[in-house]
């Protein structure tokens, strides 16, 4: 029996009993910051952009609360507890990837855009076309990685508060789906803002007392932290070296290649997410959305420092098959390692109560970024598809902002009925799908309408078309819908889980290899077989990106 | 609200379309500063970050070679991602501050016919 099993059976209640209770304590906080940010959410620069009035340090943090999804906080750990080593590769990704951000992107999009991504792609060119592709994009991308993170909390649930029934289950969804509709209908970008924020203080406070107890554990030397989970993981030096998950040997080549396809699916999607892309909005000038890079680049680089301690600590305190017990991917390695460091360092209360804290912080992170989700497609909903393609531009901000509420509703209630029949299936690929997606379509669109003078209606829609279109249809072609082998319960762990089904041709699980390339190209074909091309708002667009001349203000209440 | 999104796209304010600003050699030096930097960045860091995955598929004795106690060469590179990242994300700060920003505000500035400090740029303004 695991630990956490046997522990269920004696703190059971009083551990489940705390972590509702820390957990009601953190919505209700945000319930109350939520209206009162709603009491400023007049316009719409109010509800997309939060009046533009964030300073660069908030908005870095509100990044980091929007950016830390319980799939890296949960998941990296899990990996590495796991997997040792190639689990950092994830972490690495995930924060190289904000160089991008930085130096390609969070300026120039702040300068010349003002809710959406659209407003950046769209400002040269034909608005229609543009914003109808983007706004597809924009709302593709969220509600792959909304599922992921929401069959995530159903799953949540049953690890860490030791319930199974499906009900539960069911009910976590629905709560998480409620909650994160009130705090966008209700609070617009400033109440999701504080709901990030105050998550990310929390993380980030959890996950550091964690990593102090586990370095203090081990005498604070790393080498001895590497050698106990080694020993533990039952594999060895081979657990602190590269190779145990991706890319074995057993996979070959394709194996290799799926590495390093995720590897750039990470770097490169992040700076085309439409939820991380309109966080740049919130502040007042290109300078404060550089120096929330800033910010976010040391809160995220230092929480994936400490996964990484995390996901060792868990290995060498909890052991692999402990953690294997409770979930087979790993996912609870984290809350067990708390509660393992804690009932070392302060007994069976200690364990409790830390259990119930990380626990909590799971479920406010799933809370938070599926916030900042819903916000990012609903935004997208109202300013791209309604209000200039549906209204052709006539409509009022009142009745887009209408728009907007409406469409969280919907978006959010289509994401609850979606992860309720998604539970039983293996979703995990849809947070890589959402980054490979941005990678392919958003990013060359952005960049090529920051830096390449040519470019062109023609030129953005097939970016995005081709990098969209072609990252799903190698995904659906791939092993991760179809083909993989059956395992004991002969069953495939493919999406289709009958092994006799296969019609899987493209050996990656990870087609951003191939579709980021096809991206960038769809978009330098379409550009060069048009002829389209206006010089004075190209020069305008430059002007304003890179000076900040006539960009959006604050808002002044 | 009373701001609409109206103006003709030549005029970039200051007097001059923004074509001219365009053209300028204040303008073109700007330009050049800001894409000085995070071109060759941008291409440095990716080939890093490339090089390092290619490794962890490729060269796994290399990465396996133990430096100091269990902490082996994987480790190092990997951290070494880490602080190339911030190191870079500094320097790009600095070197903004010092170069870019200047020439940026001062573009701005004549533009919207403002000559004071960014700081009191915020408030709500209405177009014509």
């Amino acid at each position: 029996m695991s630990p956490l099993a046997v522990a269920a059976e004696t703190v059971d209640g009083g551990q489940r009993a705390l972590t509702i209770s820390l957990f009601v304590i953190f919505v209700l906080a945000t319930l109350v910051i939520t209206i009162r940010a709603s009491r400023n959410n007049a316009t719409a620069a109010d509800f997309y952009s939060g009046g533009r009035s964030l300073t660069g340090p908030q908005n870095g943090v509100a990044i980091g609360g929007d950016y830390m999804s319980a799939a890296s906080f949960l998941g990296i750990a899990g990996i590495i507890a796991l997997s040792g080593y190639d689990g950092f590769l994830y972490s690495i990704g995930f924060l190289v990837a904000w160089l991008v951000a930085l130096l390609l992107v969070a300026e120039l999009l702040r300068n010349s855009g003002k809710y959406t991504m659209a407003d950046v792609l769209a400002f040269r060119m034909k608005q229609r076309p543009v914003r109808v592709a983007a706004g597809i994009s924009t709302i593709a991308v969220s509600i792959f990685y909304l599922l992921a993170q929401m069959v995530g909390a159903g799953a949540l649930v049953t690890l860490l508060l030791v319930v199974t029934s499906d009900t539960a289950k069911n009910i976590t969804i629905v709560a998480v789906g409620v909650l994160m509709i009130f705090y966008v209908t209700v609070g617009g970008m400033k109440g999701t803002t504080w709901v990030q924020i105050i998550k990310a203080v929390l993380l980030m406070t959890g996950t550091t007392l964690v990593t102090i107890l586990v370095m203090i554990k081990f005498g604070g030397s790393v080498s001895a932290l590497l050698g106990e989970a080694a020993d533990k993981s039952g594999k060895g030096d081979a657990f602190l070296n590269p190779g145990l998950r991706y890319g074995t040997d057993a996979q070959g080549l394709a194996g290799k290649l799926d590495l390093l396809s995720l590897g750039i699916a990470l770097v490169l999607g992040t700076a085309g997410l439409p939820h991380i892309l309109t966080r740049f909005y919130t502040v007042p000038d290109a300078k404060a959305a550089r120096k929330s890079v800033l910010w976010a680049i040391g809160i995220i680089g230092s929480f994936y420092l400490m996964t990484i301690c995390l996901g060792f600590g868990a290995a060498a305190l909890v052991g692999p098959d402990a953690i294997r017990a409770q979930n087979p991917a790993g996912n609870t390695a984290a809350p067990q390692l708390a509660e393992a460091i804690g009932q070392d360092f302060f007994g069976d209360v200690g364990g409790t109560v830390l259990l119930a804290i990380i626990a909590a912080v799971a479920f406010a992170t799933i809370l938070a970024v599926v916030a900042g989700l819903t916000l990012a497609s609903s935004s997208s909903f109202a300013h791209d598809i309604y209000a200039s393609v549906i209204k052709r531009g006539e409509a009022t901000e009142k009745q887009e902002v209408r728009v907007a509420r409406i469409a969280a509703f919907a978006i959010g209630g289509v994401s609850i009925i979606l992860s309720i029949y998604a539970q039983k299936l293996n979703v995990a690929f849809l947070v890589a799908l959402a980054f490979a997606v941005a990678a392919s379509g958003n990013l060359p669109a952005i960049l090529y309408s920051l830096f390449w003078k040519r470019f062109n209606t023609q030129g953005a829609v097939a970016a995005i078309y081709g990098g969209l279109g072609s990252a799903l249809l190698l995904v659906i072609f791939s092993p991760v819908v179809s083909g993989k082998p059956a395992g004991a319960d002969g069953k495939s762990t493919s999406l289709v889980t009958n092994p006799d089904v296969d019609f899987s041709w493209f050996p990656l699980e990870n087609p951003g290899l191939v579709s980021i390339p096809l991206g960038f190209f769809c978009g330098w074909l379409g550009t060069v077989l048009s002829k389209e091309y206006n010089a004075e708002k190209y020069a305008e667009m430059e002007v304003r990106s890179l000076t900040g001349a006539g960009s959006e203000k604050a808002v002044s209440h | 609200m009373t701001t609409k999104e109206e103006r003709s796209s030549t005029d970039a304010g200051g007097g001059s379309t923004f074509a001219e600003v365009q053209q300028s050699e204040e303008f073109q030096g700007l330009k050049r500063t800001l894409r000085r930097f995070v071109f060759p960045a941008t291409v440095l860091f990716l080939a890093w970050y490339v090089l390092y995955i290619l490794l962890s598929a490729y060269a796994r004795d290399f990465m396996a070679t133990k430096l100091l106690g269990n902490i082996n060469v994987a480790y190092v590179l990997g951290l070494s991602q880490f602080v190339s990242t911030f190191v870079i994300a500094y320097v790009y700060s600095k070197y903004a501050d010092k170069h870019f920003d200047p020439t940026a505000d001062r573009i701005r500035h004549r533009l919207e016919g403002t000559t004071a400090a960014p700081a009191t740029t915020t408030s709500k303004r209405t177009r014509s």
